[in-house]
């Protein structure tokens, strides 16, 4: 297990070693499919590993499976991308790319809160580089922005860990910040402590899920960084700070909070999914739109926790889809804007004409992270309004319902016309094509995506269930 | 003596706080959150006594808020040539008036939290709490970016107060890791703030409002 | 003691030691100076001097300019009797004299912005308006720092809130309360006594004076009394702010006591002089801020005892 986390650190000195600009960002793709080669096995070997600093419960096994998988397809992609670039010296990029996925495995591996919180910092720190990447004033303006309020939301959660940790010191228990010590102490910490802590904890991972009212940086940063970037972040980096907040739930959960704790992601849900909302319709900018999306998705999620039950479930199942399918749509979003050198809905025109795999598989992504059928995440949305309407939380089934309504209809109003009709904006000399690299990745991860909307396997059915168990109230 | 410290501390540590609000000289301000971070970073060794990981997580604290940081800040200060007055958005005395009513609401939410027996005179809750605030104004109010900066010092600042309650619980290593996040977030800040000098030839946070709907 | 002793004592203690104090900050400016200095007793001469002094009167001023003068002394004297010196009660003691304490400050501030209008100088009447728009800002924060001193003592009365036994037990209970207090206090007594940041009491330049500028007509006697009076006046401010900060280390005799008291308003004096040599003085603008926010600290402090 611990040699997954040891496989980027060293491939991030090479890169600061290797000389040659062409060849460096191979060593993504061989980070990315050695992790997810050897993730693999671990996710869906049955026997649970136990450590105190570090193991795997279904929780950490699901966002393992997502960022590893996800990071091997954005790492092939990144070699094709950056061979496209080779104007840009992409040192710093590579070895921070592989330094972000060390961070993120060892948040997804540590069972000890002061390590996540770390590892979760950590993620911040490395990806402000990515984000630069492309050197602008638009982008120095989104680093800054995400920099910055990134890290005081971060700043939060350790207050609200802290605080977890006072529940159980102001009780006189003795304590560490070990996951296990805190599950067993459960009823004994005190809960005005351990309330604060949460909400806290909630803000500051939240404000890097990107949950409403912290969600202000998500749409610049999304918009100014680089397609790849923007997918690791929006699959990747929000699963982890998922995670974290769901690491507080399992505490809450362990005592007796968990009504208290599912309100308050009911509320940040919904209110992130109708804010999603709203900013989507008439957005003309497709990378800033897909920002939105994943607010919104953030934001089923955190309804899908706070709904309980068989939502729980379909949290987990949606964790996934969202995963890869926001990967694909930023990986193809990426592809457009080199193709027509811009994102604007007012250049971007018939792309389907100009390249037409990618405006394909944006196209197909649309229709896949809007929950139509056959894909996944029509499964996983109607799971968690399943469990909304037999929970007897009808109000929030439709109110999501009918938010999620007008979010086809925003995403729609920019997407079709991106993608469909007469490409107008004459080809400029420098615009690029398809490749294979650049589109085999997001086409797997939609294929993955449509294959699990048709059939969910027994192993992955299994995880989601074993996840969701950790996240219900214990007997 | 313990006793008379620790009501001295946060007496000084919010004053710090204040300071840095009404304060219009960068250097000045600075200067005086290095001293607010050596200050806090006694609390460990007042909370706990001598012994070793106390000693360890004072003297990180010491070496990077007290040091490492505001010299950095001070060489980025000096290479970027800012100028010396800080601007804020709201005037000065408005962000102090509000600075006053968050740290005295800081302490009326603290009396509300129930305390362990031994905390019950040292009012590290709500100094911390009213530090974190201070923090807070100081990067929602002011324009220039090393500002903020120092507004992110100041929550961090706070955040370490709490921390240092129970420090007992932190294995070193994640202690470790905390401060080595802080000041490699410091650097990692200082080079965009560069960035920012160099593609608008000014460290205003003004001119960085062209992303929006 | 009987009352007449303590208040001969009492007085005594004011009117003999207070020129002291110039002397001292004088001598500490001197020495970060690099200079020898003036001799620490130079305003006693500088006082022996002009009382021997003819004065020169403008034709256009009225009563109203020696009233200044006269009050300069009268108002501090009076408002010593409220004070307490150390082991020394006051000798004037009502529940309540503490608005007067402050009030009769008020009374000499306005007499002394009439006397300064009174010669009809364009220079006198804007140190006149800067003293009066700066003092209105320094009094709700004294009158703060008196609210939260009562509230503590439970009583309004100066000798009760400044009696050392009183402070024994408040600081270590509320020594943040007490020690936004005491920097308040320390801010208004800078302000008070136009000494850096607030006011230049060396300036040369009548521009930024606020209050030499005031007297720059007197002369003579009259300039000997306000000379004396902004003595006495820094005393009985400073002696608040010393007071206040005796008690950590307080012994019970009423004589050390005492002796601790002087020599804290001797330490003040000192203090005051180190201020001034470090610090340069605030730009006019950026007065009130220090002001006010001195008051919100002494409203921060309010605060936390009424919680």
């Amino acid at each position: 297990m611990l040699s997954l986390l040891i496989i980027p650190l060293p491939l991030a000195l090479l890169a600061l070693l290797i000389p040659s600009n062409r060849w460096r960002p191979l060593l993504l793709p061989v980070a990315g499919l050695a992790c997810a080669a050897l993730a693999l096995p671990l996710v869906f070997s049955s026997q649970l590993v136990v450590g105190h600093w570090f193991s795997l419960d279904p929780l950490g096994k699901l966002v393992l499976l997502v960022v590893s998988l996800l990071f091997a397809g954005c790492g092939c992609y990144g070699f094709g991308y950056l061979r496209m670039r080779p104007e840009r010296d992409n040192r710093v990029f590579v070895a921070s790319m592989l330094m972000f996925l060390f961070s993120m495995l060892l948040a997804t591996l540590s069972r000890h809160l002061g390590l996540l919180w770390v590892a979760i910092e950590a993620t911040t720190l490395f990806s402000a580089p990515l984000i630069y990447f492309n050197r602008n004033r638009h982008s120095i303006e989104a680093t800054w922005k995400y920099l910055l309020i990134c890290s005081v939301g971060i700043a939060l959660a350790m207050l609200g860990i802290f605080a977890i940790a006072y529940a159980a010191v102001n009780q006189g228990v003795p304590v560490d910040l070990q996951l296990v010590t805190l599950l067993q102490l459960g009823p004994k910490l005190s809960h005005p402590w351990l309330q604060a802590g949460f909400i806290f904890l909630l803000i500051g991972f939240g404000t890097k899920m990107g949950l409403a009212p912290m969600h202000t940086w998500k749409p610049d940063t999304y918009g100014e960084a680089p397609g790849m970037v923007g997918a690791l972040l929006a699959g990747g980096l929000t699963s982890v700070a998922f995670l974290g907040v769901m690491r507080g739930v399992q505490v809450m959960a362990a005592a007796g909070l968990m009504q208290s704790a599912q309100r308050s992601l009911l509320i940040l849900g919904l209110l992130s999914v109708a804010l999603a909302a709203v900013f989507m319709v008439r957005q003309p900018d497709i990378k800033r739109l897909l920002a939105y999306s994943s607010i919104e998705h953030m934001g089923i999620l955190a309804i899908g926790v706070g709904i309980g039950g068989a939502a729980t479930f379909g949290a987990m199942f949606h964790l996934l889809n969202n995963a890869f399918t926001k990967g694909s749509l930023f990986l193809c979003a990426g592809n457009l804007q080199r193709a027509f050198d811009s994102k604007q809905l007012d250049q971007v025109h018939g792309a389907i004409e100009r390249v037409p795999a990618s405006g394909t598989l944006l196209l197909l992504g649309f229709l896949a992270i809007t929950g139509s059928p056959p894909f996944g995440l029509f499964q996983s949305e109607f799971s968690i309004l399943r469990g909304a309407f037999s929970l007897h939380q009808a109000g929030i089934g439709i109110a999501l319902l009918l938010l999620l309504g007008l979010v086809f209809i925003g995403m729609a109003g920019t997407l079709l016309p991106a993608t469909l009709g007469r490409s107008t904006a004459p080809v400029q000399k420098k615009s690029f094509g398809d490749t294979p690299l650049t589109v085999l990745p997001p086409l797997l991860l939609l294929a993955v995506i449509l294959l699990l909307g048709l059939f969910l396997p027994e192993p992955l059915h299994r995880l989601f269930n074993g996840a969701a168990a950790l996240l219900e109230v214990q007997p | 003596m313990t006793e008379q410290l620790l009501q001295l501390l946060p007496f000084a540590v919010i004053l710090l706080g204040f300071y840095v609000l009404a304060s219009q000289r960068l250097r000045a301000c600075v200067e005086a959150v290095a001293l607010q971070g050596a200050l806090i970073s006694c609390y460990p060794l007042l909370l706990h006594g001598f012994e070793g990981q106390a000693l360890m997580l004072s003297g990180g604290a010491l070496l990077l808020k007290g040091i490492v940081i505001p010299l950095m800040l001070l060489r980025a200060m000096r290479k970027l040539q800012i100028e010396r007055e800080i601007e804020s958005l709201i005037g000065f005395i408005p962000t102090l008036v509000v600075g006053v009513v968050v740290a005295a609401g800081a302490f009326l939410f603290a009396d509300t939290l129930p305390l362990a027996l031994e905390h019950h005179h040292s009012l590290v809750v709500p100094t911390a709490l009213a530090t974190m605030g201070c923090g807070f104004l100081l990067i929602i109010t002011r324009r220039k970016a090393l500002t903020q900066v120092l507004g992110y010092l100041v929550l961090e600042n706070g955040i370490y107060i709490f921390g240092a309650l129970i420090s007992k619980v932190l294995p070193a290593m994640v202690e470790a890791g905390v401060l080595l996040d802080l000041l490699v977030a410091v650097f990692i800040m200082g080079i965009v703030l560069h960035q920012i000098k160099r593609e608008f030839s000014t460290l205003d946070t003004q001119p960085l409002t062209e992303l929006k709907e | 003691m009987n009352l007449l002793s303590l208040l001969i004592l009492h007085s005594l203690l004011l009117l003999l030691l207070a020129p002291l104090l110039p002397g001292i900050i004088a001598k500490t400016k001197a020495f970060f100076g690099g200079r020898k200095g003036a001799p620490v007793l130079q305003l006693y001469f500088d006082l022996n001097r002009l009382r021997r002094k003819g004065m020169v009167v403008s034709p256009t001023t009225s009563w109203i300019f020696f009233v200044g003068p006269l009050l300069a002394v009268a108002v501090p004297l009076t408002a010593s009797l409220m004070l307490p010196f150390g082991g020394l009660a006051a000798p004037v003691r009502f529940g309540g004299d503490a608005i007067l304490f402050v009030y009769l400050f008020g009374l000499l501030r306005f007499f002394t912005a009439s006397a300064a209008l009174d010669t009809g100088s364009a220079f006198e009447g804007m140190g006149a308006a800067r003293e009066v728009s700066f003092s209105c800002l320094a009094e709700p924060a004294v009158l703060l720092v008196l609210l939260l001193l009562g509230r503590l003592a439970g009583s309004f009365s100066l000798q009760q809130m400044l009696a050392p036994q009183q402070l024994a037990v408040a600081w270590p209970a509320q020594g943040v309360t007490l020690g936004l207090a005491l920097v308040t206090l320390l801010v208004v007594v800078l302000a008070e006594n136009a000494r850096i940041p607030v006011d230049d009491p060396n300036t040369h330049l009548e521009l930024t004076m606020i209050h030499e500028v005031m007297v720059l007509d007197h002369s003579g006697p009259a300039l000997g009394l306000i000379e004396y009076g902004s003595a006495l006046k820094l005393w009985v401010l400073g002696g608040l702010v010393v007071q206040l900060s005796l008690p950590p280390l307080l012994p019970t005799d009423l004589a050390a006591t005492t002796l601790l008291f002087i020599a804290g308003q001797l330490l003040l004096a000192l203090l005051i002089g180190i201020i001034e040599s470090v610090m340069a003085r605030l730009p006019l603008p950026r007065v009130p801020a220090l002001l006010i926010g001195s008051g919100l600290l002494a409203a921060f402090g309010l605060i936390l005892i009424l919680r």
